[in-house]
């Protein structure tokens, strides 16, 4: 067991676990954070994806030990990126008014994808688009109305 | 089926120094783990065989990019993102930083180091190519001193390479040499993101007057360990771009390759794959798109 | 065919709320199975199959697992009977002494720690007498195959289900075929294809001696469940209770796998005495659940100079895998579909379904018709081509139209158009300028374009007298603060089921869309409104929706107690005031059959759907001869499909079938390796990234149909059938070369592009 502290969505925590324990079973089965969802467990779906120190990882890869004084968003703490109190963060906004949850398993990652992807890219061409959230495998939409969720959020976004 | 975590024991000495302490002390016990993007996915498939782990993600001493006039040298613990977000990088070495570019998804590229992709070993992987054709070297520590090793050397097959167990990549040399050099690279994947090779190359030239005056041609999934298609430059050095070049190039990455059959593609395609690839370069010789 | 224009506007239908479970899912709190957990909890790991058949010849328990801690279930531990029902009763819980498949279930394992499992599984040792085992439909029909499954009422060795199909004058086939101008053979073949939901299956069950079995998860339909449970514990209905949790994707992979998961995780709960759930790892429920069945289709045809279909023979055959789960009616699809949108003065389908040593093949988008569409798609290209017509022409040749008879003697009354569906299509892709363009430009590049294109049509719900069987019952009842829950068992899966239905029942009792709420599918309290499968839910749950709406509407009305004019808040007091002086008020409609609408399932005769959605479906490929890679670069879907109901979630199932179709054309292959999938990871199945799709353009048509809630028909399952015929259509545009094969591999390409000599056809 390894002792860690690291600080969830603002929240700090300080936990004792197996310095092995992916990051992943740590939020869902020690924080009770199952926003963060597991599709492959092998860093190929995305859906566990997560900001750590606000880089996009995929949390199923990452050991607890390598996450000690990190910072981590997850798709809870989403909305408060916008803003202290905000309900809902504009690519959260976008992604329900344009149909880019359907299933929405992949969709927390999918969130968290695209904020890493706004954050380099504000303004992103489909091409940049389409690279950035290549790592976020989605079955149910075809991925057309993502694209139109993140253009719409960084239009939303661009017009602040 | 997945790893019990429980079973598996990770430390993170606090510096490269300590890190290198431990290896020595137990040589060849502990498994260096970086950004975890190869063995915590063995580690989801129940089928990561090491039970102690060092991490060096932390370490920053590993985490550099330096130029110096004739070379630029990459820390070991370089991410992918790293290289691609790097000025003299792009405009000097565009084979690696294409390489990085193909490198999983994003997610990936934030975590996974240049040099857990060399030690890795495994014939597919995404940067050796672009290494092998820049004739990279290697820098190995270890507490027992350093060697510095071309990394042409550093494969000695099937994901075994010529490390010592108590030793750690360090970093990477490049040399700052290839201006005027024509370079080509291309991956042929699964599909076209987040895929594992069936074939690249990574190559680069240098044409005077119509001849091919210098060549390098890495391959990845070819042979059993990344590799430098030396007999496929031997067949186009000094020669004009003709058909007749071309096809004895052909011939050579035939002769020289050893792919295999998977789940992923065949032998076969792999082969021939490889020699189409290796004539699209020739081809881009011929008339400079840039 | 002029566009729909409703006599009144219409507030709600047509529209596009927002989704009513979306907030939950962008925010991160929509709970899926896996992130539910119950006091006392333990977790449950099945032990499979090595082999893929053999006898078990003992089980060992292998040392240093602390198996005191675990709760152990084999077959013997089964109450009721050792099935999985289905269709047919061949399908065990859990195998008892024999196996038939590799990663069939053979035991249960329970323990507290999640993790610890695994390595306990690991160390469970099975050994076997092996026995011959068959892998394709050829090796299970080959006379001297070994007799996988046998059946009494079995057609033939190795045959789960046969059908026949017959139209026109039977007798003169022959001589159909002796006088036709052109006889055109051919034959094809598709794989089969995960369904690859991101959320793996998953079910949390309960056993309480006196209240019975209480499952949660992913699914599609609960009742199946409920069916399933009753076998295995020897209960009564009331006493199987399951519920839908939000499911991750299902695509038809959670309509009968369920069953399984479902009866395992409960036997657990009831020999551990605790609750117990379990949830696959993706290795584990890509290699042990089911996938779409492969097939071979062959044609014989005969053809005018002219270009008319004269006749015809189809032979359909798909691999079930090892058990017939609901293969036969997944054949019955496949063989209703085989004769495609196209009028046949004579023809004849056989289907059969054989017996394979694969993991049963199941559901998933298409149901069958896919796979025969595919066949039937690349045969009227063949045809065109073997009689020097375009595939433009071949096909407005023999397009059904209005008046005209299916193969099953159904006659086409929709007014639907599929000539002018063909011209839009053509137009809006510009077809005939970019067929011009490609075959100009093609010669000089080392990329070979080609655009192709794909006509079809897709029956809504269940087929024949399914729907009658189903009996289908709905409710809307009053809640406690005096607004209405739609009470039904369809399940939200992503496909937008929760958001249509509340839309159907908004605009029927003309009440704003927010006020109407849906009940998470609980069979404790909602009615059987039949499985969420088939494209049915739109179509049928929709109308029942809107009857069950109406009748609501006219008991509050008729009540006195709501005018006739009112607002929301108007239906809240007389919904009340109704509640108050009469007790619950709930409104119940059956499903009733059309008038019109016979079938004959002994000769496939009749109206085989209610409703066909009718579809052109238009593909765009760049083929590089470097690396024998086929893209699509473009991709257009038009259809005919009533009313739409959501104009978002309609485009965003169209686009998600299309890409569904993309990758089951060019991308996801199973590697067998005796009857195991070899390639039992997401790195190794190969779906399409957002990098890998091309633009999808979808357009609809809309021609109310009356079968369905404010005229719509079935969406879901179209997407799936047209893209792999008109994307190998356009690749054969683009090479020349007939690929009669999905799915179609870079290495396929080769060995037909770099080594002709070696594969003379």
């Amino acid at each position: 067991m390894s002792t860690i502290t690291l600080t969830v969505n603002g929240e700090p925590h300080r936990l004792e676990v197996p310095p092995m324990k992916r990051l992943l079973d740590v939020l869902r089965e020690d924080l009770q954070l199952t926003g963060t969802k597991e599709g492959c467990g092998e860093g190929e779906c995305g859906s566990c994806s997560v900001l750590l120190n606000g880089d996009l990882v995929n949390s199923c890869l990452v050991p607890v030990l390598q996450t000690e004084g990190a910072t981590i968003t997850t798709i809870e703490g989403v909305a408060d990126l916008a803003g202290p109190g905000e309900r809902l963060h504009p690519i959260q906004q976008c992604f329900l008014e344009h149909g880019g949850a359907q299933c929405g398993i992949c969709t927390p990652g999918m969130i968290l994808a695209t904020h890493h992807l706004l954050e380099k890219y504000p303004q992103p061409d489909l091409s940049q688009i389409q690279e950035g959230l290549a790592g976020n495998l989605c079955r149910c939409t075809g991925y057309t109305r993502i694209f139109a969720a993140v253009q719409a959020a960084a239009r939303m976004e661009g017009s602040k | 089926m997945r790893s019990n975590a429980a079973n598996y024991d990770l430390i993170a000495p606090p510096s490269l120094e300590a890190v290198l302490a431990v290896l020595a002390s137990e040589p060849g016990s502990y498994t260096v783990l970086a950004g975890g993007t190869e063995i915590m996915v063995a580690l989801g498939a129940g089928r990561l065989s090491a039970r102690r782990l060092i991490s060096i993600q932390h370490l920053r001493e590993l985490r550099f990019l330096s130029a110096s006039d004739d070379t630029l040298i990459l820390g070991a613990g370089t991410t992918f993102t790293d290289i691609r977000r790097d000025a003299i990088l792009a405009s000097e070495f565009p084979l690696l930083v294409q390489a990085a570019s193909w490198t999983g998804s994003i997610a990936n590229q934030n975590r996974g180091t240049l040099g857990g992709n060399i030690v890795n070993g495994s014939p597919a992987a995404d940067s050796p190519p672009a290494l092998l054709a820049y004739e990279a070297e290697l820098t190995l520590l270890s507490s027992r001193g350093t060697r510095v090793v071309p990394y042409t050397d550093f494969h000695l097959g099937y994901k075994r390479t010529i490390l010592a167990p108590d030793e750690l990549l360090y970093s990477i040399a490049l040399k700052r040499s290839y201006q005027g050099y024509k370079t080509y690279s291309r991956k042929v994947g699964t599909r076209k993101a987040q895929a594992i090779s069936k074939v690249a190359i990574a190559a680069l030239a240098r044409v005077e007057e119509g001849r091919i005056t210098d060549v390098r041609i890495g391959a990845a999934s070819l042979q059993d360990r990344p590799a430098r298609m030396t007999a496929t430059e031997q067949a186009v050095l000094g020669q004009a771009i003709t058909a007749d070049t071309m096809q004895r190039a052909r011939e050579a990455v035939l002769a020289e390759s050893h792919p295999i059959d998977d789940i992923r593609s065949t032998a076969r395609y792999r082969g021939q794959v490889a020699a189409n690839l290796v004539e699209e370069f020739l081809r881009s010789l011929q008339t400079d798109p840039r | 065919m002029p566009e729909f224009s409703p006599s009144e506007p219409l507030q709600t239908v047509g529209r596009s709320p927002l989704r009513k479970e979306g907030l939950a899912k962008v925010v991160g709190q929509a709970k899926y199975v896996d992130d539910l957990s119950l006091p006392g909890m333990w977790y449950g790991a099945t032990v499979r199959s090595s082999v893929a058949r053999g006898r078990i010849r003992s089980i060992e328990f292998g040392p240093d697992i602390p198996w005191h801690e675990f709760t152990i279930v084999t077959a013997a531990d089964i109450p009721g009977e050792n099935v999985i029902v289905h269709l047919a009763k061949d399908h065990p819980c859990l195998a008892a002494t024999h196996v038939n498949h590799p990663d069939e279930p053979i035991l249960l394992l329970a323990h507290p720690d999640r993790a610890i499992l695994p390595a306990a599984v690991a160390a469970v040792r099975v050994q076997y007498e092996e026995l011959p085992a068959v892998f394709t439909i050829d090796e299970s029909e080959a006379p001297d195959a070994p007799a996988i499954w046998q059946d009494p009422a079995a057609p033939a060795k190795n045959t789960f289900k046969q059908y026949l199909m017959q139209c026109g004058d039977e007798a003169s086939l022959d001589e159909i075929f002796a006088s036709a101008d052109f006889i055109v053979e051919g034959e094809y073949r598709t794989g089969a294809q995960e369904q690859l939901y991101i959320e793996n299956n998953g079910i949390i069950a309960e056993f309480d001696r006196e209240a019975g079995v209480k499952v949660q998860g992913a699914m599609q339909c609960p009742y199946y469940v409920v069916h399933a449970l009753q076998l295995v514990f020897n209960l009564p209905a009331e006493k199987c209770r399951v519920i839908q949790t939000e499911t991750g994707g299902a695509f038809g992979g959670k309509e009968d796998f369920p069953s399984v998961i479902a009866s395992h995780a409960a036997l657990l709960a009831m020999k551990a005495g605790r609750p117990v759930k379990i949830c696959y790892d993706r290795a584990e429920d890509l290699a042990g659940t089911t996938k779409r069945h492969p097939s071979r289709s062959r044609h014989r045809t005969a053809v005018s100079r002219d270009g008319r279909l004269l006749g015809g023979t189809i032979e359909v055959a798909l691999d079930g895998g090892a058990y017939l789960t609901l293969t036969s009616t997944v054949l019955s699809r496949a063989t209703i579909h085989a004769p495609g949108p196209y009028h046949w003065p004579a023809l004849r389908v056989v289907g059969k379904a054989m017996a394979t040593n694969l993991p049963p093949h199941g559901a998933f988008r298409g149901f069958g018709a896919p796979q025969s569409i595919f066949g039937t798609e690349r045969h009227m290209n063949k045809i065109a081509r073997t009689i020097g017509l375009t595939p433009e022409e071949l096909r407005r040749r023999n397009l059904l139209r209005v008046g005209d008879r299916t193969a099953t003697g159904q006659l086409i009354t929709d007014t639907v158009d599929m000539q002018q569906l063909l011209t839009r299509a053509l137009q809006e892709t510009n077809y005939h300028a970019k067929r011009e363009e490609f075959a100009r430009t093609n010669p000089g590049s080392t990329i070979k374009r080609g655009i192709g294109f794909a006509t079809f049509f897709h029956g809504s719900g269940f087929t024949g007298s399914g729907e009658r069987r189903l009996d289908s019952l709905v409710e809307i009842e009053i809640t406690p603060e005096g607004q209405p829950c739609i009470l039904v068992s369809s399940t939200e899966f992503g496909q937008g089921t929760n958001t249509i239905l509340c839309q159907v029942a908004a605009e029927a009792l003309q009440l704003p869309y927010a006020f109407v709420q849906i009940a998470q599918p609980d069979t404790a309290r909602v009615p059987n409104s039949g499985p969420t499968v088939a494209s049915r839910t739109a179509m049928i749950v929709g109308k029942l929706v809107e009857r069950a709406a109406y009748s609501l509407r006219d008991t509050l009305l008729h009540s006195g107690l709501l005018p006739g004019d009112y607002t929301e808040q108007d239906f809240r007091t007389a919904a009340l005031a109704y509640v108050a002086q009469h007790g619950p008020l709930k409104s119940s409609v059956r499903y009733q059959s059309p008038g019109d609408i016979f079938w004959d399932d002994q000769n496939y005769r009749g109206e085989a759907y209610p409703a066909y959605a009718w579809a052109v479906y238009v593909a765009e490929v760049a083929v590089d001869t470097t690396t024998y890679s086929a893209t699509c670069t473009h991709f257009y879907a038009l259809q005919e499909v009533g009313r739409v109901l959501h104009p978002v979630l309609a485009k965003g199932q169209i686009e998600g079938g299309v890409a569904q179709g993309i990758g089951y054309a060019l991308y996801e292959k199973c590697v067998w390796q005796r009857g195991h999938m070899a390639n039992n990871q997401m790195t190794n199945y190969i779906m399409p990234t957002s990098a890998d799709l091309p633009p999808i353009e979808v357009a609809f048509e809309e021609v109310p149909s009356i079968h369905g809630p404010f005229g719509a028909k079935g969406i879901g399952e179209l997407p799936m059938d047209g893209p792999a015929p008109a994307i190998l259509n356009a690749i054969e545009e683009a090479t020349g070369i007939e690929c009669d094969e999905i799915p179609l591999l870079p290495e396929d390409l080769f060995a037909r592009m770099a080594m002709p000599q070696e594969n003379a056809r």
